[in-house]
């Protein structure tokens, strides 16, 4: 579904990714962890269109396409979600508003007939349930006060309402209670489907507890220096990313 | 400064000519009102940057235009002609001036219940001045501004609206003021008295629009008297023509325990001088001051505030947004004072600004002059542009950029629009805001 192909990518003259490669594919769950500044964000933002990153090398296929050529907006409309780190305020906007000009902005680039608030009620509300969100949530406006915990699920209803086909979720667990955590990895699984790729980008292995994944990356300034399966996310909890760190260095210093 | 000279002698000739036929002038108090006001404007003059309070705004384009009183209206436009401005969206009274004068012909007059007056002025200074007697030119200060000299020295005609004693109006009163084109650069001075009673409620609306794209200059003078316990709504919606000047003054009486907001909406014009002066003379008034102004081109748009706390235990609250665009330049001058026996006075000013462009400017000002111990007074203002990160975030959800630049807009907007608890006047304001947003969009309700 997605295949990333040495991406380069800087901010004013800072070099963040340095040559990444990447394969995600359907009904995968990808999990790309690694230390602050490794490039994480970086990553997910870039695949979500962000403009202020400049890619200087490399390519990104999604579905056969060209993704770097495409504004943040089709991307989305092709079925690219971003579950952000810092979900954005924007006081004035409801959030039931923001769902339903997403849902229907998506349907239109489809082809398909816009839904009108008859068949969108029923549809959000049974999302909210999925995530334990009272209806209260579809009349304030988008993360506007929300507790840490509250915008997390939020872009979480808005990810099963929109039902992408490449989910990013980026830092998702970062600053949840174990409570919250468990709701929103529930909300996640519901969404596993052999349709849809997910991938979670963390820098706890805790998420990846109740996320289990398919495939695990680890990635330090700016290079994957690990791949592996589930268990490289356990030995990253036991070692830290120095220790993984150390050993890849040490891998590519001595080659076998 | 010769022009300026040469355009104030101007309205001295003009003056007495108007003087002589003009409506009510054989009523004496009447003619010493204006002739005290033509002989202060004389004095004053137009103002100058060098003044405080028109520190931001140079009005010298006024200053030098010689406008002409508009003649009675001979080019009235038709009832089909006014339909564009969507006048039908509010129902009530509604009374049209066509270049300052009443036109009946194109008013909507309904049955009011007993003792309820709605009319013109000159109408009311002809037939039965005593009401406009005890009222009329008692609260707008012609002593130190000159606009306000100028439009008292040529009042005439406008609305009078009175509302008896615990007479509850439940639609609103549109007065709307028509510009129609004229030979040369005319001058109206429209004077509106809405005199509400003890335990009354009225809600009124003040409309500006241009037929054409002409040069006039609207000089506007409302005040409002409102009793003991009553309450009143006032909008003003300015949307004349890019040529057009507009200096308007809301002067606002408050009575012990009375309940007013002032709803701004200004669009339109080259230069407008927005003024609210509310005075909340008795006790436990309250009063919301709400406005927002939107700004391009070269627009010139000022909102000069004066809130002036006489009796204890008021309350005020002002919020002006402002969304300024090309080479706009807004002004928001947030002035509060608050008298030695005004004890527990609660005064909030709230001022906050997109500029959508690095040519358009805001200065925005706040001026506390506080003389009693026990009060509450707070201001805040802001400078912002779009939020970029919001618009990221609303593109990555599948909304193009340019609609999620117009959601943000139109969020800000709705945040002072919001304030209107009329429903239909806040969707007509609403409309107007939207036509204002760039056109070919599709925007509904965001919230």
């Amino acid at each position: 579904m997605l295949a990333i192909r040495n991406l380069h990518v800087k901010v004013g003259d800072r070099e963040i990714l340095k040559g990444v490669d990447l394969e995600v594919n359907a009904e995968e769950v990808c999990a790309i962890m690694g230390p602050n500044g490794s490039g994480k964000s970086t990553l997910a933002h870039v695949l979500a269109g962000r403009e202020t990153y400049e890619v200087t090398a490399g390519d990104v296929i999604y579905e056969g396409k060209n993704l770097l050529g495409l504004y943040p907006e089709v991307r989305a409309c092709e079925g690219v979600f971003l579950a952000f780190q810092y979900p954005v305020e924007i006081p004035g906007v409801g959030n039931a508003y923001l769902l339903k000009a997403a849902l229907n902005a998506i349907r239109k680039y489809r082809g398909l007939e816009e839904l009108d608030a008859m068949d969108f009620l029923p549809l959000v509300k049974e999302k909210l349930k999925l995530l334990d969100m009272d209806e209260e949530f579809l009349s304030r406006a988008v993360n506007e006060g929300f507790s840490g915990g509250e915008k997390k699920r939020n872009e979480i209803l808005q990810l099963a309402v929109l039902e992408p086909r490449l989910a990013i979720l980026d830092e998702t667990d970062s600053g949840l209670d174990i409570d919250a955590l468990k709701v929103v990895a529930a909300g996640v699984n519901a969404l596993r489907s052999p349709e849809r790729a997910i991938i979670v980008v963390t820098h706890y292995q805790r998420l990846l507890n109740y996320i289990v994944p398919d495939s695990v990356h680890v990635l330090v300034d700016g290079r994957i220096v690990r791949s592996g399966g589930r268990e490289l996310a356990l030995e990253l909890e036991d070692k830290g990313y120095a220790g993984v760190e150390a050993e890849t260095q040490l891998s590519v210093a001595t080659p076998s | 400064m010769s022009a300026v000279t040469h355009a104030q002698d101007g309205y001295l000739e003009s003056f007495a000519r108007f003087e002589e036929g003009a409506g009510g002038s054989g009523q004496e108090w009447l003619r010493s009102i204006r002739r005290s006001a033509m002989a202060r404007f004389s004095e004053l003059g137009f103002p100058t940057t060098h003044e405080e309070d028109w520190r931001f705004t140079n009005v010298a384009p006024i200053a030098e235009t010689s406008f002409r009183l508009a003649e009675d209206g001979h080019v009235s436009p038709t009832v089909r002609e006014l339909e564009r401005f969507g006048f039908s969206d509010l129902a009530g009274i509604r009374l049209v001036f066509v270049n300052g004068r009443y036109e009946p012909g194109l008013s909507r007059l309904q049955p009011l219940p007993e003792g309820v007056k709605v009319g013109s002025l000159v109408h009311e200074l002809t037939t039965d001045p005593g009401t406009l007697e005890q009222h009329l030119g008692r609260y707008a200060d012609y002593q130190h501004d000159a606009f306000c000299a100028l439009n008292t020295a040529f009042m005439e005609d406008g609305a009078f609206v009175h509302i008896p004693r615990r007479t509850v109006l439940s639609e609103p009163i549109s007065l709307l003021y028509v510009s129609a084109p004229t030979a040369d650069p005319a001058i109206t001075h429209p004077r509106n008295l809405i005199v509400a009673g003890e335990e009354s409620q009225a809600t009124i609306v003040e409309d500006y629009v241009s037929l054409s794209g002409d040069v006039h200059f609207s000089n506007v003078v409302t005040e409002v008297v409102v009793g003991e316990n009553s309450v009143v709504r006032h909008y003003r919606i300015e949307r004349e023509s890019a040529q057009a000047f507009h200096v308007s003054t809301l002067r606002v009486q408050q009575g012990r325990s009375s309940d007013v907001a002032s709803h701004s909406l200004l669009l339109g014009g080259a230069l407008v001088r927005n003024n609210v002066h509310p005075v909340l003379a008795g006790d436990g008034g309250d009063c919301l001051i709400n406005g927002l102004f939107m700004g391009t081109g070269e627009q010139h748009l000022d909102n000069y505030m004066k809130v002036e706390h006489v009796g204890p235990h008021c309350n005020s609250r002002q919020f002006y947004n402002g969304i300024l665009d090309g080479r706009s330049r807004g002004v928001f001058h947030g002035r509060i004072i608050v008298h030695k026996d005004a004890q527990k006075t609660n005064a909030k000013q709230t001022n906050r600004n997109l500029l959508l462009s690095n040519e358009a400017q805001i200065d925005t000002k706040p001026q506390l002059e506080i003389h009693a111990d026990d009060v509450k007074c707070t201001h805040g203002a802001t400078i912002g542009q779009i939020d970029e990160d919001a618009i990221f975030y609303l593109r990555s959800r599948g909304i193009a950029g340019a609609s999620a630049r117009i959601m943000l807009l139109s969020a800000f907007a709705r945040e002072s629009l919001g304030r209107v608890n009329n429903e239909s006047i806040r969707k007509h304001l609403e409309g107007l805001v939207r036509q204002w947003l760039p056109p070919g969009r599709r925007l509904e309700e965001t919230q």
